[in-house]
Parts: structure tokens; sequence; C-alpha cells
């Protein structure tokens, strides 16, 4: 209908129209479909564009939203990083299945030294290890710190500890146990202490640091959402004139949603990125401490920065938290200035 | 082109706004719509824009019943329509280029289509030679010649108008007129409300009025 209605009015419009229709009808034959394609492509890279220009155009309130998201992300991103560090930690002890026998205060070096013999004739015991008082007392001195006070003490507060390294084939639990309680048995020893329990124990609360951590990062994952929504929904407001516009002149809601959907992804997109670099500051600051805090329990531990998958993963989820946020809050508010 | 059949509109608030209007606008057809304020008017206006749906009665653009429209048609039935504003409602951070231009970026038209069109549009309200300037740059009518190259830019076979003259003086208003004279001629079915009686009479054409939301005579 309306292509037909053009071509009656053509006549009658000035004589220099005719011709200049005529070009475009030929040109439209062959090249319409790529012609809108590019369009297309034109469209989103505009938006793109324009609304990455749009935040830096309005520096103060961009650097605020972003800087309240980029902190929300390093804090999500900061636990999982610590829990990732536990883990690593855990798994590190997971190997060790010694047990410490801890020997009552009236036996003598050379009585323990009888005991770790009979031990080491055990089928299940690979080695005996003995830590005498005066060792003990040595080590904690060097390493607790507590140098001054410990020369301050009459007597030597530690126990002489035997250091039973069963055989590698012992490595369920049940055996370990029994071996265990045969040892508690002989009179010498004071209590016999599984080294795996302490693992158990650790490896218990890091499961609960973890489910924290997870529950937390999705409470900062919604609070990010509703910071993004809310920055989109204050965006729509100020410009409400352009999407009335736009609705007049036939734009549909993709049209009209794209830009805050931009702008949504470029938050996002930034505040991760901004948010990969505090984690990555932090944790410059805290290596040194760690390490030294490592090498006073002889362990060569060294802190795990973020891989560059989950730093990825960090800036892809940011993102689509900014699409998330404004897409929801569009949904919304489109609706309601159909009214208008 | 427009057919208006018993259209009644209701509001909660204020009840009956528009009563049972009937009408008929061929194509190529130019009309005027008149009225008191609160008549209707704009309700009419509004509802030829699918911006809001009838209560009552049908509503047809171009053929089209506009009330069995999905919400997602919407767009396109707005598409063939040019409205003009009293307050021009054109974006004073965009140039008159980009302002003449939306309509084509929203319908997806590639670069070389929007720039030759836009600057026969351009053209056509001689405005040739301003595509670079802000509106606010603008004289009144220039701006009002801005939005009238947006409302054709897309060659709609409908142009409503709500006041186009109501802020400009007696000489711009009847070049205006000129204008609109001009798209009638090549087919355009137009519909100008306005208050402007001495203008109406002037050019002695069809004057729809409108009285407490009935249809006094068409």
């Amino acid at each position: 209908m309306k292509r037909s209605h053009h071509k009656n009015t053509i006549r009658k419009d000035p004589p220099a129209r005719p011709v200049k229709q005529d070009v475009r009808q030929t040109k439209k034959a062959g090249g319409d479909f790529v012609d809108k394609l590019n369009a297309y492509r034109d469209l989103h890279a505009h938006a793109l564009f324009s609304s990455l220009g749009r935040l830096v155009a309005s520096p103060f309130t961009s650097i605020m939203t972003i800087a309240v998201l980029a902190i929300a992300i390093s804090l999500a991103s900061g636990f999982y990083i610590l829990v990732v560090n536990l883990q690593q930690l855990t798994g590190n002890l997971e190997t060790s299945n010694q047990i410490s026998l801890f020997l009552r205060d009236d036996v003598s070096d050379a009585h323990a030294n009888k005991l770790a013999d009979t031990i080491r004739k055990n089928a299940s015991v690979q080695d005996v290890k003995i830590i005498t008082r005066d060792q003990a007392l040595a080590e904690f001195k060097t390493y607790s710190g507590f140098g001054a006070a410990i020369n301050a003490l009459e007597t030597n507060p530690l126990p002489i500890v035997l250091q039973v390294l069963p055989k590698n084939t012992l490595e369920d639990k049940q055996g370990l146990e029994t071996l265990q309680d045969t040892f508690k048995q002989s009179p010498e020893v004071d209590f016999a202490q599984m080294d795996l329990q302490w693992v158990e124990r650790l490896q218990s609360i890091v499961a609960v640091a973890r489910l924290f951590a997870s529950l937390l990062n999705v409470m900062l994952g919604i609070a990010v959402l509703f910071i993004i929504g809310n920055t989109i929904r204050l965006e729509l407001h100020t410009r409400r004139d352009e999407v009335v516009i736009a609705k007049l002149v036939g734009a549909t809601n993709a049209f009209i949603q794209r830009p805050f959907l931009y702008t949504g992804f470029w938050i996002g997109f930034i505040s991760g990125v901004s948010a990969w670099f505090i984690v990555t500051l932090l944790m410059l600051i805290l290596r040194q401490p760690v390490e030294k805090l490592s090498g006073l329990y002889e362990g060569g531990y060294h802190l795990l920065f973020l891989s560059f998958t989950e730093t990825l993963g960090l800036i892809v989820i940011s993102s689509v938290l900014g699409i998330l946020g404004s897409w929801a809050v569009l949904i919304c508010q489109l609706h309601q200035t159909k009214a208008e | 082109m427009i057919k208006f059949v018993n259209v009644s509109k209701r509001y909660p608030e204020t009840g009956d706004v528009l009563r049972n209007v009937s009408f008929h606008l061929q194509r190529g057809e130019i009309a005027f719509l008149t009225g008191h304020s609160g008549a209707g008017k704009s309700t009419l206006l509004r509802l030829i824009a699918v911006m809001e749906r009838c209560s009552r009665g049908q509503i047809l653009l171009d053929s089209e019943d506009v009330g069995l429209a999905k919400e997602n048609q919407l767009p396109y039935i707005r598409r063939k329509m040019g409205f003009i504003y009293q307050d021009y409602k054109l974006l004073t951070d965009r140039t008159v280029f980009d302002n003449v231009a939306l309509p084509l970026v929203i319908a997806g038209y590639g670069h070389h289509e929007i720039s030759r069109r836009v600057r026969a549009a351009l053209d056509k309200v001689s405005l040739t030679g301003k595509e670079k300037k802000y509106p606010l740059a603008l004289s009144g009518g220039e701006q009002q010649r801005v939005g009238i190259a947006r409302a054709v830019v897309n060659k709609p076979p409908i142009i409503i108008a709500d006041e186009p003259t109501g802020n400009l003086d007696p000489e711009l208003s009847a070049e205006i007129m000129f204008l609109f004279g001009q798209f009638q001629q090549v087919g355009v079915t137009v519909l100008i409300a306005s208050h402007d009686i001495s203008l109406i009479t002037q050019l002695n054409r069809r004057v729809l009025k409108l009285d407490h939301g009935q249809m006094v005579s068409s």
C-alpha cells in the first residue's frame, strides 16, 4: 500500500525527485539485506560507544557508582580467593597421617628411646622420631617468639613427643584409629593425637568458610544487581524525553533498551576490572606477611592470586550482572512509560 | 486513512473524555481538529498515535484495526505516521541531522540512505546547511521545521500535527500551513489540531470540532 502510494505521489513532486527515487529503487533491489545488516551492526556499535561516552561525560556520577560496585565485587572475589587459599593450605596437609604420642612427665629420655624402638618393630609403622624435652623447648623458643618468657621458667613444661609415621599402606582412617588405640594403652603415653584429626577439623572449618563465602557472594551479587538497576533507573529518568520521542517515532522497546543495556554492560565491566585491581593490590600487600607467617610454621606456603580463568570469570560475571540489572529495570520501567 | 467508529475513551479518574466519536479522513485529505481546552483533542491524537487504546469503538489506520494490534506491533503502526508538536519535541543534545535521522535509524536504514533522505527532507523545509547545528541554536520557526522534517523523512502516509503554529507568528504559521498543503498534494493525509480560528477560516478546509468529548461537526 505504502509503496504504490509513494510511486503515485512522485509525479506531483518537483521534477528532480523522480530521478533520485529511481536510483534508490535499483540500488535497494541489490543490497537491501546487506544494507539492513550493516545498519543493525552500526546501531550496536553506536550504542556500545555512545553509552561509554555518556559514562565518561558525567565522570563524577560514574566514578561513584563504579567505586561502590568495584568494592562490592572485590569483597566477593576477596572471599573467594581467601577460601581458595585455605583449601590449598589444607590440601597440603592432607597427606599427613602422622600420630603424635605425648609421653608422661616421669618418662626419661632413655625410656622414651626404648619405647620408640618397640614401636618401630610394629608392622604398620614406618618410622618413629623422638622430640626430646630440650629439642621441643629450643624449637618452641625459636618459632614462638616467647624466648624471654620461656627462659624465666624454672622447669621445662614440655613433654617428650614420639612422632609415629605409619606405613603408607595404612591410609584408611580405621586402621589408623586402631593403631592409635594400641599406643594409648601403653602406660608411658599420656595421650595420642592423630594429626589427621586436625586436618579433618581444619577441613570442616574451610567447608564452613566456603559455604559462608558462597552465601556472601550471592548477597553481594544481588546488591550489585540492585545498584546497577537503580543507576539505570536514574539514567532512564534523566533521558525520559528521549525515550518518549523515540517511542513516538516508532521505536521498538528493543531499540530503546539497547543503549541502556550497553550502559549496564559498561558499568559491570569497568567495575569488574576495577575489582580485579583492588583484589590484586590487597593480595600484594598481604603476600609478604603471609609468607613470613608460613615460614614460622616451616611451610613454604605461597599466596595464590586470581588465575587468568578466574579473572576472566570475574569480569564476565560482573558484565552479565550489569546487563541483567539494567534489563530487569527496563522491563518494569518501559511498561510504565507506555501511558505517556 | 484514519477512521473512527463510535470511539469512546474513559479514564477512571475523569470519566468519559471522548464519547461516540466517528469520522473518516480519506487518503490525501487535510483537516483541522478544533475544540476548547479539555474537549478531548489531545486524547484523540494519543489514540491515533496508539500511545493509548480506546475503551469502546474501533479505530482504523490505513485500513488496519489498531485495537487488534499486539503491543509489539504498535511501533510499526507509529512508523506510518509523522508527528509534529507545539513544543517541537526535539532532542536538544543532538544535531539537526541526528534529530531528523531518528525515524530512519529506528527503521534500520543504512548510512547512505539516511544521509540522502535527511538532506531531501531538510531541503523540503528550507533548512539546507543547518544539519550540524543544535536545535537550541535555531529560531522557533526553524525548530518547528526540523520537527516537520523529522515527521516526513520516513515518507509516512499520515501526518498528525498538535498545535503546530501555537508558538509562531502569523507569517511563519502561513509558511508551515503551506508546507502541509504540499504534503497533502502528494497524497499524505494531514490532521492538524489547532486553536487558530483565523488561520482555519482563512484556509477553508474540513474542520472536525470536538465539544466535551463529542464530535459536533465533521
